[in-house]
């Protein structure tokens, strides 16, 4: 076992220790199918908590979304990234030469990966999920075989609130909902819309 | 019963684990062959619901037997980080109930990271004077004043005291069980297990009794919006089966059988009160069921399970401590 295996395991076992990192499997059960899980962005453990909340088997081939700019500007970020969770890398800012910014997660996804992205572009800290960026039709557009998954991080936002550094111990769930498919000819707003619709339909009932 | 008088105190506890995993052991075979039986029919839902629900009982009475024993063998140190991690879940658990506040968040990294493993601590090193006031004293002081430096005036009362209270229960409340175990009694020394042993047997004999009561007496319940089972008629049936499993094991506590039944008693009578509060607070929380049957914080039900040794082990702890020996 490598030292990125390890530390792979101490992240998982760290994220269930602190939130429990409980996945709920609602519309879809957990298999070894191509797909995307697109989720709401409340904080910068999101990932963690959808990459521990996975079975093991899967979140090797499941592959998050990194910032080039900040995720290799030292040595342990890199590392990070790559040996431990096998990031997809895009730019942040759009170079000049008329590059495709979805490009990376295409050639991830033609290699058979699953990705974690948050349609939501940025951190939201408010209950309901900003409008969806057009890259998820895009890719759905673009790979019409993988699954769209989508699922709802519930309480993390209460975990390590925007400004504080350390965590404090809360439960929190991922649920996954049931996935959804790009309609033929469907309207990017309209598929946008109804993925959001989607995150928010996996959020657990309350009282 | 002469002949274990004279073992050792170290092979006494252990004849006592021995007994402990024997019974677990013929349980277990028991519902194995139970549900083998009952897999060649076909089983309706609420027999299903039943049978897993059993599964689930066993299970953690296996997980708390195996914890007491690994505490017992581990020493100081392995039953103070046992029942640490514990509570630690436990409070974890609590405050996910508890909806707090962005402006908490300071008063709650104070109670996981310093006033826990700070308890647990002075558990460890059997500074048993400090114990039992470390937290009333010192730690329901820091917390306010926390949380005012957070400079949130919102709700701030009602914050506290959630937060407080967690604490008392989740920590203060279980550390005492490992208290019970490292507790050097004279002319009593090194047998703490059996303490603590006579603990759990009394609050789940309560537990029991009561469960079993409530559904043959059908009594006007005297809390019908918090527990629709609960009557004082029901509370004293728990009361006299906790009596009398201590008066039958007072063999293994320092005092004779009158007194072992008072306190078994009072352990009981705690513990089911305890149950109580504990499901008036889940039900303010706006969480409907009790024992994780539908999970809608993930909550894994561990609080259910420890809640009425939280309330038993201090009462039981100081009755021990300053009025019967």
């Amino acid at each position: 076992m490598s030292r990125a295996d390890l530390m792979g395991l101490l992240l998982a076992f760290l994220a269930r220790l602190i939130t429990g990192a409980q996945g709920h499997w609602k519309g879809c059960p957990p298999k070894a199918e191509q797909r995307i899980y697109f989720a709401n962005h409340q904080s910068h453990f999101d990932w963690v908590l959808i990459w521990a909340a996975l079975p093991r088997e899967l979140r090797a081939r499941t592959r998050p979304i990194a910032a080039r700019d900040y995720w290799t500007a030292t040595p342990f970020r890199t590392w990070l990234t790559t040996a431990v969770f096998n990031a997809v890398y895009v730019a942040r800012t759009r170079t000049d030469d008329q590059e495709d910014p979805l490009q990376p997660l295409a050639q991830a996804l033609e290699g058979g990966d699953s990705l974690v992205i948050f349609p939501e572009g940025t951190r939201s800290n408010r209950g309901a999920p900003q409008a969806f960026k057009s890259g998820l039709y895009h890719l759905a557009e673009q790979f019409p075989g993988v699954q769209l998954i989508p699922a709802w991080i519930d309480n993390v936002q209460r975990v390590m609130p925007k400004g504080e550094v350390v965590p404090v111990p809360i439960l929190c769930t991922v649920t996954f909902g049931t996935p959804i498919h790009l309609q033929h000819g469907e309207d990017k707003r309209v598929f946008l819309e109804r993925a959001r619709a989607a995150v928010l339909a996996a959020r657990p009932g309350r009282a | 019963m002469n002949n274990l008088r004279t073992l050792s105190v170290d092979s006494q506890v252990a004849l006592l684990f021995v007994v402990l995993f024997g019974l677990l052991v013929l349980l277990s075979l028991v519902v194995l062959v139970r549900s083998l039986r009952a897999s060649e029919q076909l089983l309706d839902e609420a027999s299903q619901d039943r049978q897993h629900r059993l599964l689930r009982d066993l299970r953690a009475m296996w997980l708390g037997s195996t914890v007491f024993w690994l505490a017992w063998v581990s020493g100081p140190v392995g039953a103070t980080l046992a029942f640490g991690v514990f509570s630690f879940l436990a409070l974890r658990e609590f405050i996910t109930l508890v909806k707090t506040l962005r402006g908490d968040h300071r008063s709650l990294l104070l109670a996981f990271f310093a006033a826990l493993p700070m308890q647990y601590l002075l558990v460890g090193t059997r500074a048993f004077d400090l114990f039992t006031v470390f937290v009333p004293v010192y730690v329901f002081l820091a917390i306010p004043v926390a949380s005012a430096l957070a400079g949130d005036p919102e709700r701030f009362l009602e914050r506290n005291a959630k937060i407080q209270w967690g604490i008392m229960v989740c920590v203060y409340g279980l550390s005492h069980a490992p208290a019970l175990l490292l507790l050097q009694l004279p002319g009593y020394a090194d047998r703490g297990a059996f303490l603590l042993f006579f603990l759990v047997m009394a609050t789940a004999a309560a537990q029991l009794a009561q469960e079993l009561a409530s559904r043959q007496l059908r009594r006007r319940p005297l809390a019908r919006q918090i527990d629709r089972s609960f009557s004082w008629r029901v509370w004293l049936i728990g009361l006299v089966a906790a009596a009398a499993v201590g008066a039958a094991l007072f063999w293994i506590t320092p005092v004779n059988p009158w007194r072992a039944a008072v306190m078994a008693a009072v352990a009981g009578g705690c513990g089911t009160l305890g149950e109580l509060v504990m499901r008036a607070l889940k039900k303010d929380a706006g969480v409907r069921f009790w024992g994780n049957r539908s999970s809608v914080t993930g909550a894994v039900g561990l609080l259910d399970r420890v809640a009425p040794l939280c309330f038993a082990a201090p009462v039981f702890f100081h009755f021990v401590r300053w009025y019967l020996v």
